[in-house]
């Protein structure tokens, strides 16, 4: 007499598996994880499942999102507790027996659910002195080497998600840095206009002093979370704070400048003048 | 510190208002599900080893150049050899015979200097040792206490991180250090009878490619070397060093500072064997 093995074989059609999210469900005025459980789909993205919840389990539910080709930076979460893009994230590259936690990026004030204020980074942005090009060729032209951009280039593959921004301990852990610390997307934004071949504005002492780039303990957190693998610390962050270290550390430095009659490095107060505040503040009304 | 809130008729925006409620569960919920704890706690047993092998060698004081037995061997954590240990046996340095400590203390100040504020090693024991961050997306150790006296942070910008920023001056330093132990490989190959080749010189020579490659891959090297130019087309040659050198080698910063790491400990334990005769070292040639 034989017995029917009635367990799900591998290959077992007939056997959906299931899988389980736990959503963060909440606003400002508090929330848990919610567990929603749903058929397992081939190919999805953490983004696919999270729409299916929306449609067919709870059509309230919060969710920012946008191109669901990881260009847009809109869908931003931790998934597992990893800050990750959700369209990015292949269901199949996580462990389906346990339930999948998506919550909300914990640096930024929430408004409901998965969705956070992200207006911290727009603001920080603002404090960054726009591109002050050096006069153009007789041509009417701008002409740069494709070995001068070649850096900057790099750093312009930032589609703004904010991961790093969220992932960074100096303002995730301590919020109390938040007016001092521009995180490290903006200062690898300075890192690209110091190595930009027509900027003409030195901003070495104001990434210092006004956007806190010795906060960053190199701790790479920022390279780790980014889905356009930008090595932020190596390529910009630490570039950028060997330059400060030319103008604010290094006697040396400091004593070629004086003999050999450099310009002197530009001052944060002039740098801050010329800010959208700074501007707007020097305006005569 | 200046800041741009700081101007009296700007705003406070508010994405860089404080203390709104911020999205998820509370930060001392660690949602990760990986071993994100295993590397921090490899890289804490590894610089923890070291550092009590390092103790152990640099105040033996004795068994650090293998002279004795007809070898011109010098172990790493002695050179300059500063004493008549080495005198007495055809050493070129030498004659330091007021000093009563180990000679190894003055002389590992400065190794020492280049590798605690490397930028390598400052992720490494900020993650591993401080905790601040653990892992990504972990939190700081005492952040998410209120009174705890590690919840303020203010990174590398007061004393004493700040004095991370001479890790150039302890470049210029490790330079001539890696060149005091390419002269030691070279005299690795001296025998009491004419030039020659032991397992020693092997490991010397080792010793000092992997110096070489951890001091040219320095990030202050990268800087100084062409990485801190806002062009790069108006010197070509800078440009080809910082791009096929060392950048390249700064790309493995992290494997040569493991790997000189280990080896000059290697280098230092198989003097010891040699000069204390637990050991032959076996000749090539």
């Amino acid at each position: 007499m034989s017995v029917e093995n009635t367990q799900p074989q591998v290959g077992d059609d007939t056997q959906q598996k299931q899988v389980t999210l736990k959503i963060w469900r909440g606003d400002a005025s508090g929330g848990k994880f919610v567990d929603y459980t749903l058929d397992y789909l081939d190919g999805e993205v953490v983004l696919d499942a999270v729409h299916r919840v929306q449609s067919e389990q709870a059509p309230d539910l919060g969710v920012r999102w946008n191109c669901k080709a990881g260009k847009c930076g809109s869908c931003s979460s931790e998934i597992n507790g990893k800050p990750s893009l959700m369209c990015m994230t292949r269901m199949s590259t996580l462990d389906l027996e346990e339930p999948i936690t998506v919550s909300p990026m914990r640096t930024f004030p929430i408004i409901k659910d998965l969705v956070t204020d992200v207006s911290f980074n727009f603001e920080v942005a603002k404090k960054i002195p726009a591109l002050q090009p050096k006069p153009r060729e007789k041509d009417g032209t701008y002409r740069m080497s494709q070995i001068d951009i070649d850096r900057g280039q790099e750093f312009r593959k930032c589609i703004e998600c904010f991961l790093c921004q969220n992932v960074c301990h100096v303002i995730r852990d301590h919020e109390e840095n938040k007016p001092n610390f521009a995180g490290p997307r903006f200062l690898m934004r300075i890192a690209e206009l110091e190595m930009h071949p027509l900027d003409t504005l030195d901003r070495r002492r104001y990434a210092f002093d006004v956007m806190g780039v010795g906060y960053c303990n190199i701790t790479k957190c920022c390279t780790e979370v980014c889905p356009e693998h930008i090595h932020i610390t190596d390529n910009a962050i630490i570039p950028l704070k060997e330059r400060v270290v030319d103008v604010r550390f290094d006697p040396v430095a400091w004593l070629g400048r004086t003999i050999l009659r450099r310009p002197k490095p530009t001052s944060s107060e002039e740098v801050i003048k010329l800010t959208p505040a700074g501007r707007s503040a020097n305006t005569p009304s | 510190m200046t800041t741009l809130n700081a101007e009296p008729d700007t705003p406070v925006p508010v994405g860089i208002e404080k203390n709104r409620v911020r999205g998820g569960p509370p930060r001392s919920e660690i949602l990760r599900r990986d071993k994100w704890w295993a590397q921090p706690l490899a890289i804490f047993s590894g610089l923890l080893a070291f550092i009590v092998y390092a103790t152990w060698a640099a105040l033996r004081n004795g068994h650090f150049y293998a002279g004795n037995v007809g070898r011109d061997y010098l172990s790493p954590f002695y050179s300059p050899c500063l004493t008549n240990s080495c005198t007495s046996n055809g050493y070129v340095w030498g004659g330091w015979t007021w000093w009563r400590l180990s000679p190894a203390i003055p002389i590992l100040i400065f190794p020492l200097s280049f590798r605690l504020s490397c930028y390598y090693y400052r992720k490494s024991y900020y993650r591993s040792f401080w905790l601040s961050p653990p892992s990504c997306a972990v939190p700081d150790a005492g952040s998410t206490k209120a009174k705890s006296p590690r919840n303020k942070y203010s990174g590398e910008t007061k004393f004493p991180l700040i004095f991370q920023n001479i890790h150039r001056y302890t470049w210029y330093f490790a330079v001539i250090f890696a060149g005091i132990l390419t002269f030691d490989a070279v005299a690795a190959f001296r025998f009491h009878n004419g030039i020659g080749m032991g397992l020693g010189t092997l490991i010397f020579v080792v010793n000092a490619l992997l110096i070489w490659a951890y001091t040219l891959g320095c990030h202050s090297c990268r800087h100084l070397c062409g990485g801190g130019l806002r062009t790069f087309s108006s010197a070509n040659s800078r440009h080809f060093i910082w791009k096929n050198f060392v950048s390249k080698l700064n790309e493995h910063h992290q494997l040569f500072a493991w790997l000189s790491l280990f080896w000059i400990a290697f280098a230092d334990f198989y003097t010891w064997l040699v000069a204390t005769g637990a050991i032959h070292d076996p000749r090539f040639f």
